[in-house]
């Protein structure tokens, strides 16, 4: 069964018809060609396909195409303007937050996401209560991180780019 | 070997694959542009031993969009099956569960997941057997242990010295079943037009190639490998395995037209291999100062039924430590599972887990530090070989690591530091990895607009290759880095070695070095545009015993009522060689300990036995560390030049990171509480139930 739907990715208006079983990962991918965000499980369980739907992070393996018609996509590819990096995705390569770079894409989509969530005062588990004025240190950007694995392990690259990511955004 | 002058190797230069990555346009071989392809779904035995009887396609068959079911009963007829892993649909016998029993081939990859549930199966089922245990009367000693290892070692008499020493200790450590897990899932899209071209997530292009070519009785010429980037692979894409072959029936069962088959995480666990189980008996006797007088670890792990792979787990106990009696031995027992492959150091990372536990238990028995236990039983030679050592730093990774942690004010008691809930407690173990240099390997280099390209069919899964071999190159030609250019992963570039045993920097540098000289020689400093020479690797003298050596430190806090364990700092120093590249290199080592911390804390394939199949098998059970699990992690590394390992001074350092650091949680484990783990992974079950409410 195919039913249409409208959607902008990166910018760029989409008009099609989509099977029903499609996730958006999939739309992303094989439709599209978008290989920016990546399959490393298709379960919601390792966060590689990690893009913005309307400005929230959300992994688009979960998110069934088509109940995403008419929203705005976003994938790692996406954020870059101009030929100039997004401030997170320079920090990943500053800090070599990655090896392989399988899970970046994803990495990055998820902090972008993260410290919004964070800048309009979300608590984490690793928030200590009452939080006056929460800081962004090592446990709560690890913690807020955690959805997004990393097999080659540099995740004590990642905080760091986070966190220097975080204060060249929103400068003090 | 003439030393290179080093201008770029040594500089902390960015990676140059890194804005592809950060922006996630790097392709991997599931995302080349190509029209339009068809999907490849496996269809796996759910029984793990027996016989197919029957396979009714035909509802999959009538679903709209797909274009072909294979089936042992119709896929090709392949030309050699020697090897059993790669001998897929070519018989209806079943060896392990989830095994390879078919392939939807359809429009959509949709379309073709649903048509491969739809297909029925019957079985004549047999009885399976997937049980390893230490005292099944089956196990048997392979002809060699991985790659091509003695079985069995020994000298002296072990025996008679455990009767005599003062000291002795007997003791049974076991590592888990573990899956390697790369983040990208094995992937292969295969396009047949007469010619197969295949991008295939591989550690090796041209090892692929000679698999496939070798399967399929294809000339070489025939096939074409493609594999620029790579999404991890830790040792299961260092050889193609089942699925690899199914792509390539499937491309050839839609002529002109490419096929994607990736895997799935679940399949990934029955299908890409997985580091065997190890039970290590492990024996030690020494004089009261801390002297061995004996080593010895006897090993008992699994295979498949259908396919033998011996982890060499007791090589490094060959070579570790002075002793005048020591034997290793290997059993194994050949079961209904999938098969075992390698798994970031093979052998090295599972062997010196008991043994390095071990030494610090024998610390505590003598009452000795253990860095000062491992600093006594220092080898002048290579005790398995005889022969000297290229380099040898281990005490200096001990000392400069003991410095920096703040080894010195550690009281050696045991679980008697408490901070509020938590017990605090310390560890150290040793790490040892060879360096390997591969027989075989080729580049070329030539001059084109007035750059110099480096042109090699090597790999880069993360650990730099497309950043260190410029730098090589610049250095062995006495060029600027900038001017230098590489091309990998593709063999339509000259031959070049698997990247496993951590040998790829030192086998494709030492082949681009020969090729620098070759240019030189040939064209001189001013060349002209299309000037090209070769230059290819040569097989080490075997005169020396090569390793790379290092030390990791860890403070583990285990909660003194619920048994938690964190560890919040992890540190290890590294003795391999110059390091070519600090900011890969150091990524390389945070992120072979963080997998070693993984090991130790939270890894674990739980194979059930009665369906002979990995029950966590996927990430939400199958727990890899994530990020609030990791600390603080360093690397440091002591100056070292080896001027007998190749032209570069370097050894391999992508296993080496990951060897000690689950001994060292352990070690640090038992410092917080008392409680000795001797069974991986520690979870807080184990430390629970030993630990005394206070
Ligand atoms: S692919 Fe979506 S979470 Fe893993
Ligand atoms: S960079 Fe390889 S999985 Fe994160």
């Amino acid at each position: 069964m195919k039913t249409e739907l409208s959607l902008d990715v990166d910018g760029e208006p989409y008009h099609l018809a989509v099977d029903t079983r499609m996730t958006l990962l999939d739309l992303l991918r094989e439709r599209l060609g978008k290989m920016s965000p990546k399959k490393g499980c298709d379960h919601g369980q390792c966060g590689a396909c990690t893009v913005l739907i309307n400005g929230r992070r959300a992994l688009a393996c979960l998110a069934l195409a088509v109940a995403h018609d008419g929203s705005e996509v976003v994938t790692a590819d996406g954020l870059a303007h101009d030929g100039a990096l997004h401030p997170v995705a320079q920090a990943f390569l500053d800090h070599d937050a990655f090896q392989c770079g399988y899970c970046t894409p994803g990495q990055i989509c998820s902090a972008v996401g993260m410290l919004d969530e964070f800048a309009q005062g979300w608590p984490s588990a690793a928030t200590i209560y009452p939080a006056s004025e929460p800081e962004l240190d090592h446990d709560e950007v690890a913690e807020r991180m955690s959805g997004n694995l990393c097999r080659c392990g540099a995740y004590a690259n990642i905080v760091p780019a986070v966190q220097d990511a975080a204060g060249q955004m929103a400068p003090r | 070997m003439t030393a290179l002058h080093s201008r770029a190797i040594g500089r902390d230069l960015l990676r140059r694959d890194g804005r592809l990555k950060v922006t996630g346009t790097a392709p991997y071989a599931y995302e080349g542009p190509l029209g339009k392809p068809a999907y490849c779904h496996l269809i796996q035995a759910t029984i793990a031993r027996g016989r197919v009887t029957g396979m009714d396609t035909t509802s999959a068959q009538a679903i709209d969009g797909v274009i072909t079911v294979l089936t042992a009963d119709n896929a090709e007829r392949l030309a050699s099956t020697e090897d059993n892993e790669l001998a897929v649909l070519q018989s209806d016998e079943v060896a392990f569960r989830g095994q390879i029993i078919g392939a939807v081939i359809a429009e959509t990859s949709e379309v073709a997941r649903h048509a491969a549930g739809t297909v029925q199966v019957t079985y004549a089922q047999e009885p399976h057997d997937v049980e390893l245990s230490v005292d099944r009367a089956d196990l048997y000693k392979p002809y060699k242990i991985n790659p091509a290892y003695p079985t069995d070692t020994a000298d002296g008499d072990v025996a008679a010295a455990m009767a005599s020493a003062p000291v002795t200790l007997e003791n049974t450590y076991t590592t888990a079943m573990y899956h390697n897990n790369p983040m990208e899932p094995h992937t292969t899209t295969a396009l047949w037009d007469g010619s197969l071209t295949m991008w295939d997530s591989t550690q090796g292009v041209h090892s692929a190639r000679s698999v496939i070519a070798r399967v399929f009785g294809f000339d070489h010429e025939q096939v074409r490998v493609v594999c620029p980037y790579v999404g991890g692979g830790f040792g299961s894409k260092g050889t193609p395995h089942a699925h690899v072959v199914v792509a390539v029936m499937a491309a050839r069962a839609t002529p002109g037209r490419a096929v994607k088959l990736a895997l799935t995480r679940q399949q990934m666990f029955f299908l890409t291999g997985y580091r065997t189980p190890t039970i290590q008996k492990m024996q030690l006797a020494a004089d009261r100062d801390g002297h061995l007088a004996a080593i010895a670890l006897d090993v008992v792990e699994q295979t498949s039924r259908i396919k033998e792979f011996a982890e060499q787990t007791g090589m490094p106990t060959r070579s570790m430590y002075a002793a005048p009696n020591r034997r290793t031995t290997h059993r194994l027992a050949a079961l209904d599972v999938p098969v075992p492959t390698w798994m970031r150091a093979p052998g090295e990372c599972p062997g010196m887990f008991g043994p390095e536990v071990a030494l610090d238990e024998l610390a505590e028995q003598l009452g000795l530090d253990p860095i000062e236990l491992r600093i006594r039983n220092e080898p002048s030679v290579d005790p398995d070989s005889g022969r000297p050592w290229s380099s040898r730093n281990l005490i200096a990774c001990l000392r400069e690591g003991a410095e920096r942690f703040g080894w010195a004010e550690r009281d050696p008691a045991p679980g008697v530091r408490r901070q509020g809930d938590w017990l605090v407690g310390t560890g150290v173990a040793a790490s040892v990895y060879p360096t390997y240099r591969m027989a075989v390997s080729t580049a070329t280099l030539r001059y084109e607009r007035s750059r110099y390209v480096v042109e090699i069919g090597a790999a880069d899964l993360g650990t730099g290759t497309w950043t260190t071999l410029p730098q090589i190159a610049a250095d062995a030609l006495g060029v600027d880095v900038d001017d230098v250019d590489a091309r990998i992963g593709d063999t339509d570039y000259p031959i070049a070695s698997v990247a496993g045993g951590s040998s790829g920097m030192s086998t494709w540098g030492s082949a681009i070095v020969e090729a620098a000289r070759a240019f030189r020689d040939k064209f001189g400093t001013d060349p002209a545009d299309g000037d090209e020479a070769e230059g290819s690797v040569s097989p080490p003298t075997g005169k020396y015993a090569m390793h790379a050596f290092g030390a990791q430190f860890v403070e583990a806090r285990v909660h003194a009522d619920t048994g938690e364990i964190r560890v919040p700092r992890l540190l290890g120093v590294f003795a391999a060689g110059r390091i070519i590249n600090p900011r890969t290199a150091r990524s390389q080592f945070i992120g072979g300990m963080t997998m070693g911390l993984s090991m130790a804390l939270h890894e674990q394939s739980v194979l059930d036995p009665r369906f002979g199949h990995v029950v966590n098998h996927d990430f939400a059970d199958y727990h890899i560390s994530v990020c609030a699990d990791v600390g603080d992690v360093q690397a440091h590394w002591i100056d070292e030049y080896d001027p007998h390992v190749n032209a570069m001074g370097s050894k391999g350092i992508g296993e080496i990171g990951i060897v000690g650091t689950a001994a060292a949680v352990v070690n640090a484990v038992h410092h917080a509480t008392g409680v000795r783990v001797r069974d991986l992974p520690v979870t807080l079950d184990k430390v629970l139930a030993q630990l005394t409410p206070n």
